[in-house]
């Protein structure tokens, strides 16, 4: 599974051509509003909130379309071995791209209440931390599938773990502020939300990696341990 | 009948992983059942099987092992040879002048090669069919009763009663029950192909070779006869031959690649059609041969 093109029918070559480059697309946009939410939430940005909020529906969108043409694929082309598990890569992977979608969104409402309700940015520390983090793991994760690389696509599913750590992290620091000033509550529970958002975005993002992993190598990655992925990863079918 | 040799094509498949001639008994030779993980019992083993159209080599060094009560289908492009491995099997290649074998076939561990061997009960074990229908220009009784009269079988009773479950067996009973005595040239293809099963049936084969059986109907008869494939593994080992993909890829449990003679890769069709070790299946499989 090294190539997309050389089909006997080009109208085929295309069309798979064509869903890649929309995933990829949706990728861009989807880093867009992860971005833009991130910089709402961390400079307490109440107009920049209310971009993300209205922008998800674009997103939803393109998922709808792209499935719409994975479905048709399949029932004109029949596509086997790697054509289909491109296919099946691809609706997988919008699936959580639209569910990464709806976390940025998340935080882009967080951060509107937050701003809104004079939230103070010495909470924000660890959370932007973590946002740059994911951010990162997303921006890897589209490379990765783009290239359809699998070492890459494991060096970003190693650094699910770093988020999680993190996340943990945040939230000792959160309830520290909670217990100091009850009052503070409201803004701390829009930055818990938001950091929680976050999290699974590198779940999600993981996740895509382990598309990558299949439609590369035919190996169903999900749910085995990191040592196993890196096994079924490096496997070739020579081997 | 050598143009299936002749007509080979020289294809831009680059070969880019070494080729595993022969199925690895270590996957194959096991597989779920129902009852769990049981050993595959095996009812053709082909070993180094090699044939040639006068100086032309059509087969290539064969080693496959056919499953019992399985589907197997051969895929690959015209002039693979897997037609010609096909009649391997009943020795229809004897037929075809200046074709000579080498290697090994046995069929229930005994070698159909050996010069002992009776070659008509060997295709009465092995029934065949063929692409285009070809019933007798008899009735349709007459047709499935052929192969029993062949065998000396006059009863009248045992007669009517063989006929019935054969044509049962071949999902045709019903549809032709009340015009048992019509000419057979009378049915239509699909019902003529059922009937030519039939037929191969009544004489209680182990095994059915199926030369592109369903190549030359409507896809409702199609569909009836991959049915009739589905419920005819119970009872007999199927090898079927097929340039429909999709169609091996529905009717079959296990699958072979074959290109330029030479047998590319056979495993389970799920592996095959999902995520093939040999890059020339892949590129047939996908379309991208050509």
């Amino acid at each position: 599974m090294d190539k997309l093109g050389q089909h006997i029918s080009q109208q085929f070559d295309e069309e798979l051509e064509d869903i890649r480059n929309r995933v990829m697309t949706m990728g861009g946009l989807v880093e867009q509003q992860l971005s833009d939410a991130l910089r709402a939430l961390g400079d307490i940005d109440a107009e920049l909130a209310e971009v993300v909020m209205t922008n998800d529906y674009k997103i939803n969108a393109m998922e709808v379309a792209i499935d719409e043409e994975c479905v048709q694929i399949l029932a004109r082309r029949q596509p086997a071995a790697g054509d289909l598990r491109l296919v099946i890569a691809v609706i997988k992977t919008i699936t959580d791209l639209e569910r990464i979608g709806d976390e940025a969104e998340r935080v882009g409402r967080m951060a509107l209440h937050f701003a809104e309700t004079g939230g103070e940015s010495k909470m924000l520390v660890g959370i932007n931390h973590l946002g740059e983090h994911v951010r990162g793991m997303l921006h890897d994760a589209l490379d990765a599938f783009a290239r359809m690389d699998t070492d890459a696509a494991i060096d970003v599913a190693k650094q699910d773990e770093k988020a999680d750590r993190s996340y943990e992290s945040i939230l000792r620091e959160l309830m520290t502020y909670m217990m100091e000033d009850s009052r503070a509550i409201p803004n701390v529970v829009d930055v818990m939300w938001s950091a929680r958002a976050l999290e699974r975005i590198g779940d999600r993002a993981k996740n895509i990696c382990e598309y990558v992993i299949y439609l590369v190598r035919g190996k169903d990655v999900r749910h085995v341990s990191m040592e196993q992925v890196e096994a079924h990863a490096r496997s070739r079918h020579d081997d | 009948m050598n143009t299936e040799a002749t007509d080979v094509q020289e294809g831009n498949m680059e070969s880019a992983a070494p080729r595993t001639h022969a199925i690895n008994i270590g996957d194959l030779g096991r597989e779920n059942t129902a009852a769990g993980q049981g050993e595959l019992d095996i009812a053709l083993n082909v070993t180094e099987l090699d044939l040639y159209y006068g100086e032309k080599q059509a087969l290539k060094k064969i080693e496959l092992d056919i499953p019992r009560n399985r589907v197997t289908a051969f895929i690959g492009p015209s002039g693979c040879g897997k037609s010609t491995l096909l009649r391997c099997f009943n020795r229809m290649n004897d037929l075809v002048d200046n074709v000579r074998t080498e290697g090994q076939i046995t069929l229930d561990g005994e070698d159909i090669y050996s010069k002992n061997l009776n070659v008509a009960e060997l295709r009465r074990r092995v029934g065949m069919v063929f692409q285009k229908p070809n019933p007798f220009p008899k009735s349709i009784y007459e047709n499935v009763a052929y192969g029993l009269r062949i065998l000396g079988i006059k009863d009248k009773r045992r007669l009517d009663e063989t006929v019935e479950k054969a044509l049962r067996g071949a999902a045709l009973w019903d549809e032709v029950k009340d015009r048992l005595q019509d000419n057979a040239l009378g049915l239509s293809g699909g019902q003529q192909q059922r009937l030519v099963i039939a037929r191969a049936i009544a004489v209680e084969p182990e095994v059915l070779l199926l030369d592109e059986p369903a190549s030359a109907l409507d896809p409702i008869s199609t569909l009836k006869i991959e049915e009739l494939i589905y419920e005819l593994k119970d009872k007999y080992t199927i090898v079927i031959v097929t340039h429909n993909m999709q169609q091996a890829a529905r009717v079959s449990d296990y699958t072979a690649f074959m290109y330029m003679g030479e047998l590319v890769e056979h495993a389970d069709t799920n592996t095959l059609f999902t995520n093939p070790s040999q890059k020339q299946t892949e590129d047939y499989i996908t379309g991208r041969y050509g």
